[in-house]
């Protein structure tokens, strides 16, 4: 078995006991009741999210430096993965938002800078379905790439200034211990799955890749064609 | 004797000169990017309806909105330009530093959106009933911080989307989710100089955008020649 599948099933069984102790042994917050237990799910999901788009930048830098199309596959599978986290964690976020401040969506910075990181980012991946050329696909991918998580903090300090509401960061200090272990649990469980999701992504971006640089003459779809035998 | 090859502010300026003189003999380009904006200005106070209070209060987001659908025009536009008949191409054949030609593509096309706002403005105040309650030279730092900060980013994704055949759809889809930083204040520093500003919040907002504008301008400017080698 692939190494990265032993990950997935390691993030798997971790979220699965993250999630039971968080959702019947840890005790009820405080504040928000029974409710507040979609802490376990929402806070790993946003500080993965905000990981595998690190990835996605680190990918991106070197795939403008090298060229190499490893990197390349890497952009594409980090921004993917990222993508769906960020989209699950907005979604999340609004069903917290209901019960607890009473609207689906709210202008806080957070929320605001968490939409505009998922369409930046999705941005990417509309660009890389644009672009036939494998050489300048690369180079624009990483380019926006790049922006989109430079983009992220400024945009966010921007509309702090412009509106606030959200609650503090949650990190293990600010949160009491008994509830501590399930997050720490559930958050390397997202984590490890994520690297899962984003090692196979990048084994398929990465034999697609290849694929079209062994004809780069031909568009993507007539290279498989011909590499297959299956054209004229 | 071999003729030396001229600075990069001598060439920043060429390739302005150059931007410029194409857009002034097709005035005709810029003259509908106004009316656009303007009937832009138009449809927004429909869709409001006509409480003048209500549009006098979002008056600066309207501009700014109407500038910032212009500018996609403008900036699709520059890279037409030089996409066709392999222009860039032979530009880039020259010794010339491919910092200059987006330093100076950039620049040009900041002082077209600024020549827009220029424009725009004056409508808005007719429509709008506006009048600027800091002094009429205070709306100068927010146009022109504005404007670069549409014109930096969108020069380069201009670049970047040239090839695309989709580039009308593309170029906002990727530039507009960047620039909400400099839209928010743009419009907060406009709206104070319509407004009045008596809290003194006006240089923050412009310290948001000129540093908006100084981290966007030198990532562009490090990453151009890069987009358009390939």
């Amino acid at each position: 078995m692939k190494w990265e599948n032993w990950v997935g099933l390691l993030g798997l069984a971790l979220i699965s006991v993250g999630h039971y102790q968080g959702l019947f042994v840890a005790p009820p917050e405080a504040m928000m009741g029974d409710v507040g237990r979609i802490l376990y799910a929402h806070v790993p999901t946003a500080w993965v999210a905000l990981v595998v788009y690190l990835v996605a930048f680190v990918a991106a830098v070197g795939s403008l430096g090298s060229g190499k199309r490893g990197w390349d596959a890497l952009v594409e599978s980090a921004v993917e993965v990222g993508v769906v986290l960020n989209l699950l964690l907005l979604f999340q976020g609004a069903v917290w938002a209901k019960p607890t401040w009473g609207v689906f969506w709210t202008w806080d910075p957070r929320l605001t800078t968490t939409a505009i990181m998922a369409v930046s980012f999705i941005g990417v991946l509309v660009l890389r379905a644009m672009l036939n050329r494998p050489a300048q696909r690369a180079v624009a991918s990483a380019v926006y790439t790049i922006f989109a998580f430079v983009s992220v903090p400024v945009v966010y300090f921007s509309v702090k200034w412009w509106k606030t509401l959200h609650q503090p960061f949650s990190s293990p200090e600010t949160v009491d211990s008994p509830m501590v272990t399930p997050l720490r649990v559930a958050a390397f469980g997202m984590l490890f799955l994520a690297v899962f999701l984003m090692a196979r992504r990048w084994r398929l971006a990465y034999a697609k890749l290849s694929r079209e640089d062994e004809a780069p003459d031909l568009p993507p779809a007539a290279a498989a064609i011909r590499l297959e035998g299956g054209g004229a | 004797m071999i003729p030396t090859r001229p600075g990069l502010v001598r060439q920043i300026v060429a390739v302005i000169h150059k931007d410029l003189l194409v857009e002034w003999r097709g005035q005709a380009r810029l003259l509908a990017m106004g009316t656009y904006a303007v009937t832009l200005l138009l449809l927004f106070s429909f869709a409001v309806g006509p409480d003048t209070k209500t549009l006098q209060q979002h008056a600066a987001g309207y501009v700014w909105l109407a500038l910032l659908s212009a500018s996609t025009m403008t900036l699709t536009q520059s890279f037409r330009v030089e996409t066709e008949a392999g222009a860039l191409e032979a530009l880039l054949m020259l010794p010339v530093d491919h910092r200059a030609i987006y330093f100076g593509k950039a620049l040009a096309n900041t002082a077209l959106l600024v020549v827009l706002a220029c424009l725009v403005m004056p409508v808005a105040a007719v429509l709008f009933d506006l009048s600027a309650a800091e002094g009429l030279y205070w709306l100068l730092p927010p146009i022109v911080l504005g404007a670069a900060g549409l014109a930096g980013p969108g020069t380069l994704y201009a670049a970047l989307t040239a090839r695309v055949a989709a580039q009308q759809l593309m170029l906002p889809l990727l530039l507009f989710p960047l620039i909400v930083p400099a839209l928010v204040a743009a419009v907060k520093s406009t709206s104070l100089v319509l407004q009045g500003d008596p809290m003194g919040q006006m240089s923050s907002w412009l310290i948001v955008l000129a540093s908006f504008d100084l981290i966007f301008w030198s990532l562009s400017g490090l990453l151009f020649a890069k987009v358009v080698e390939e």
